[in-house]
């Protein structure tokens, strides 16, 4: 099958991260600091993406400022000729650091915010004085001039702050806004039972979204994800698996999707090895779910095969226990009105802790 | 809508306009947005350049491309206010 050359790549530069965010969407074996990639072979990989048709690049992690070198990787970047966007939490960044991120033409920065008060935030973000630090990361973006993107990820507890959120991005000046529903892959997997929304607050949040849209028409964009454990239809994966972007591990293995490691029949290759190109085009992971041939029913004979391609593999996999089956949130699968039950009760569970997520350090003291 | 003659769009910092030698063609590169051109796209986004006000950047388009004033500054304008709309241009007033 000839692929069209991928618009995006995502590079993951480390999963190392000051925060232990419970949702987080790096795998749950993380990769370590030591097998990392280098400066000159991140530098490598932005120019084979830049040739290969890539036109943005999203630095990201991990916390991607745990990087030192992270304003040469940009430098790098911008020299392949790739529009470059970091997205970050904002910690590990001094108003020094993006002073030298601002003259090594970094684009544009996307800031995550955990909740809207620091009491919020720090406590899912599992990092004290998190938020703080990062409202005085806002202020010097502001201050610099980068265009900004705030990156609200929501879940049942913190849903109820989604007004104050929006307010925030118009005071920092933000143009964009992403209003996230927790997806759930990697650590969220494992933090259903505390994280779910209602329907309920799914249906209030889709209500807050449509008015602000209108009321904010031209002053902010709002990019909505919805909770698609409460949707009709799933989400479109990736635009298409392996049709417009790639995803770049800390040490290097090159993935359709962040959680395509959870697919057990999928082998992936790395940069290390092979080209992005060769990868992009030859691999049998990107070839495993591009265009439409390799589904089933309900999939192969919906008039929506085009417009939602299945749905999402991982969640297939996690769900159905089969990756080539429909997307298990999708009205057409056998297996919605389980999922939708088994959602309900996942939003009514009471008490449920929070398993934050460890870092690669510690996992590996963990396993020793 | 129209855009005033005297209003003067530009490219917001964060916003290019670069050549995409992969696929050929011109692009316009925004916060997680790339925006594919066609002809006429190319032929307005060029054009502006935060000094130029809409009034001289549709009589530029009327001469060069031979057709009406007023049936550009239709179409230039809804093209550059959508693209307004969405904070990948700046109209300043």
């Amino acid at each position: 099958m000839t692929a069209r050359p991928p618009i995006a790549m995502l590079a993951e530069l480390t999963h190392r991260c000051p925060l232990s965010c419970p949702y987080c969407s790096n795998p749950v074996e993380l990769a370590r600091k030591e097998s990392e990639l280098s400066t000159a072979e991140w530098a490598g990989v932005f120019r084979q993406a830049a040739e290969l048709g890539v036109l943005q690049l999203h630095l990201s992690g991990g916390e991607p400022a745990s990087r030192r070198d992270l304003v040469e990787l940009v430098e790098a970047a911008r020299e392949a000729g790739l529009y470059t966007n970091l997205i970050t939490s904002g910690i590990g960044l001094t108003e020094r650091r993006l002073m030298a991120l601002d003259a090594a033409g970094l684009d544009h920065i996307q800031l995550s915010l955990q909740g809207t008060d620091a009491e919020t935030a720090d406590r899912i973000g599992g990092y004290r004085s998190g938020f703080e630090r990062k409202m005085a990361v806002a202020a010097w973006i502001g201050k610099i001039g980068f265009p900004l993107t705030l990156n609200f990820v929501m879940h049942r507890q913190n849903m109820h702050q989604l007004p104050r959120a929006l307010e925030m991005a118009e005071e920092m000046g933000a143009r964009r806004i992403e209003v996230a529903t927790v997806q759930f892959h990697g650590w969220a997997m494992l933090n259903r039972g505390a994280l779910m929304p209602s329907l309920e607050q799914a249906r209030e949040a889709g209500r807050i979204v449509r008015e602000a849209r209108e009321r904010l028409k031209g002053r902010l964009v709002i990019d909505y994800v919805p909770a698609d454990y409460h949707a009709k239809y799933p989400k479109p994966c990736m635009g298409g698996w392996g049709s417009t972007g790639l995803n770049v591990t800390p040490d290097g293995i090159v993935l359709p999707c962040h959680a395509a490691q959870t697919i057990p029949s999928l082998s992936f290759e790395t940069v290390r090895e092979k080209t992005l190109g060769e990868i992009w085009e030859n691999s049998s992971a990107f070839n495993a779910f591009r265009g439409t041939d390799w589904m089933a029913e309900p999939c192969r004979s919906c008039d929506r095969k085009e417009a939602d391609f299945g749905g999402c593999r991982c969640q297939a996999m996690a769900l159905a226990g089969d990756a080539t089956a429909t997307d298990p949130v999708c009205i057409k699968s056998p297996l919605h009105g389980k999922i939708h039950a088994m959602a309900q009760d996942w939003a009514a569970e009471e008490g449920a802790e929070l398993t934050w997520r460890t870092g690669p350090e510690r996992v590996l003291e963990g396993q020793s | 809508m129209s855009l005033a003659a005297a209003s003067v769009p530009r490219m917001p910092r964060g916003v290019r306009l670069q050549e995409d030698r992969v696929r050929g063609g011109w692009v316009l590169l925004a916060p997680e947005r790339a925006i594919a051109l066609d002809a006429v796209g190319l032929a307005i986004i060029s054009r502006i350049d935060g000094a130029r006000d809409f009034g001289a950047i549709v009589a530029d388009l009327s001469e060069t491309y031979g057709a009406p004033e007023a049936e550009i500054a239709r179409d230039s304008g809804e093209f550059i206010a959508a693209l307004a709309e969405r904070r990948i241009l700046e109209i300043m007033v």
